[in-house]
């Protein structure tokens, strides 16, 4: 039973895609660097090139880590659905089979100025 | 004109029969199940109603009468605190910030557990129940009011406490009580009982009310110790009432013991991750701290926690499943909230700081073996930035929890440098969590959470991702109830109060 109830019930789901606007969510992480306190939420369309995802606003917002000048996007290992995952830059996030609400983490094995300084 | 009793006053034992079980009755041209249609589909089997005892045998004429004398003393108190400028007499107005989440997050709980007894007073049908039941609803109406008023002193004189309500409703710290509550009211009477009764008044509330109020006195605060101790002998009723409730199920049925420990363990992670909140209220937010929260949680968690698991052992009962989970975040989850709430500090309804050397000697104290290997660099890197002039802010909103509705801030079980990534796909759509506690809870009854109204997708999907809109939306003014204390309104406002209260310049 999918939920406890007088009788059968079926309840709306909050998130659909269509009520972004065209637009989709994308979350993602930087494995080992908590420096961001929870994995980020992007809201873009899924025409986006996912290679454009990475030089706008994942670059914006991940500047405040010590690592992020050094990060080089052709050496990062990437996650979907927490198992590797190899994006083409020059594809669309759709094209890249990225939908939505889905998690991306990415790695950067050695780099961990925050933590090691502990 | 004087008259001879004749009769002797009833004693107590007769009082309450008469007051209380004598006034139900056989229903005789309904039936039953036609008039307390909601007891059975949780599956509880209850054989004999009668046998729900009620240790306080409080009847109503009495409750009123103690009631009247709390309000009574409690608005004498109040009154007197505003008269004498008593906001002056804090340790320092960064405590206003621990207000000012209880009050946000905290209180409408108060006000929704109102309405939840008052619902499930009638849909038990025992007669004792029921009255144990309206005298709750009456506390917690009681209680959010109190609180309401004790705090709307400082409404006068301080930023972040106008719109409580709104707060409450539409900003994105606050849905943790608020999914809490609403989950539980829109379970089946038992499992109410379980959540509330049991989970949040026996389990958790000491976590809750005694440090909070400690951390009251500690700073001066008389309005809110005020509150505290008015409330105090309700809570104890309302212990009883949870303790008597679970003990009740599983001595009048074995099949109940599997669904009774299901909502044990989903309750007490879900008040778990409620406490976050307080975690970070004592290790940061009080001026002059009463004691860590880990000390808090080997005192009210490990200690009473654990006698009153070992009680409910000879029921077959077991310790909550995510127990284990929970002992492991002890020493992590304060900072992991901080850290957050600091960085997020633009959209929140209070003001968080950077802690000062002083704050962090005492973490790094408190928390020996966390604090100054995972959350010290982190926070020295964030005063490098603020030194820098370019203070961190991330405007990367956060992927929030699919039942807990927190930012999933927590790492993985094992590895405090990594976080805790968990996700299910229900009917073709995908569901992120922040735990394998918060997880399990949606997949035993995905219909019911994938209906949540996630704070920060709303702003993406109501306001197109607006967060100007989005202040003016949930009430926040932006440059006086958010960002940092340090240069806001309220650190300049109370240091210059209190300077004219203690020196002549």
């Amino acid at each position: 039973m999918a939920v406890t109830s007088l009788k059968e019930y079926i309840g709306v789901a909050r998130d659909r895609v269509e009520n972004y606007g065209g637009k989709q969510i994308v979350y993602l992480s930087w494995d080992h660097h908590l420096l961001f306190a929870a994995p980020l939420m992007l809201c873009l369309p899924p025409a986006t090139p996912f290679g454009e995802v990475l030089r706008g606003p994942l670059a914006a917002l991940l500047q405040a880590d010590p690592d992020a000048a050094a990060l080089d996007w052709n050496e990062v290992e990437w996650l979907k659905d927490n198992q590797p995952f190899v994006p083409d830059p020059s594809l669309s996030l759709a094209g890249n089979g990225i939908g939505h609400k889905d998690q991306l983490r990415f790695r950067t094995p050695g780099r961990n100025t925050l933590l090691a300084a502990a | 004109m004087d008259m001879k009793a004749t009769k002797k006053k009833l004693g107590m034992k007769e009082r309450y029969r008469i007051l209380t079980r004598d006034l139900g009755w056989e229903p005789g041209y309904q039936s039953k199940k036609a008039i307390f249609p909601y007891v059975e589909y949780e599956g509880i089997k209850v054989h004999d109603w009668d046998k729900w005892e009620d240790p306080f045998r409080l009847t109503m004429d009495a409750y009123w009468k103690y009631q009247a004398e709390k309000e009574r003393k409690f608005y004498a108190i109040i009154d007197a605190h505003a008269q004498n400028n008593g906001h002056l007499n804090l340790t320092d107005a960064r405590y206003l910030s621990a207000l000012k989440i209880f009050l946000q997050a905290i209180s409408p709980g108060e006000y929704a557990a109102h309405k939840g007894f008052a619902r499930i007073g009638r849909e038990f049908p025992g007669v004792g129940t029921q009255v144990a039941c309206q005298m709750q609803a009456i506390d917690e109406i009681r209680h959010a009011q109190t609180q309401i008023h004790a705090m709307s002193n400082y409404n006068r004189y301080y930023d972040g406490f106008h719109a409580f309500a709104d707060a409450r409703d539409r900003i994105w710290y606050t849905s943790v009580a608020r999914s809490f509550f609403d989950d539980a009211m829109s379970a089946g009477p038992f499992e109410f009982m379980i959540a509330i009764g049991f989970s949040f008044e026996y389990v958790l509330t000491n976590l809750l009310f005694v440090p909070f109020m400690s951390g009251a006195a500690y700073n001066g605060d008389m309005a809110t110790v005020t509150f505290g101790f008015s409330a105090q002998s309700d809570e104890a009723r309302h212990m009883t009432l949870g303790l008597e409730c679970i003990k009740f199920m599983l001595e009048q049925d074995p099949d109940n013991l599997p669904i009774v420990q299901g909502w044990i363990d989903k309750w007490f992670w879900r008040g778990f991750r409620v406490l976050g909140l307080v975690s970070t209220m004592m290790d940061y937010m009080l001026p002059k701290r009463v004691m860590s929260w880990r000390e808090a949680w080997e005192i009210y968690g490990v200690e009473n926690g654990g006698a009153l698991f070992r009680d409910l052992a000879r029921y077959g009962i077991r310790p909550p499943k995510g127990w284990d989970d929970a002992e492991q975040a002890i020493d992590h989850m304060s900072h992991q909230f901080m850290l957050g709430l600091y960085q997020w500090s633009f959209g929140t309804a209070f003001h968080s700081w950077i802690p000062s050397d002083d704050d962090m000697a005492w973490l790094s104290a408190k928390y020996p073996d966390t604090f100054d290997r995972y959350y010290r660099p982190r926070w020295a890197h964030i005063k490098k930035l603020k030194a820098a002039g370019t203070p961190f802010k991330n405007y990367g909103l956060a992927r929030l929890c699919q039942c807990c509705q927190l930012p999933c801030v927590f790492t993985e079980p094992g590895d405090p440098t990594l976080t805790c990534h968990r996700e299910t796909v229900y009917k073709g759509e995908k569901y992120q969590f922040c735990s394998d506690g918060c997880k399990d809870i949606f997949e035993h009854e995905p219909e019911k959470y994938i209906q949540a109204w996630l704070p920060m997708p709303a702003l993406f999907s109501e306001l197109g991702g607006d967060v100007a809109a989005w202040m003016d939306w949930v009430s926040l003014r932006d440059g006086a109830d958010n960002g940092d204390y340090d240069g806001s309104r309220d650190q300049r406002h109370f240091d210059e109060w209190r300077g004219l209260a203690t020196s002549n310049l």
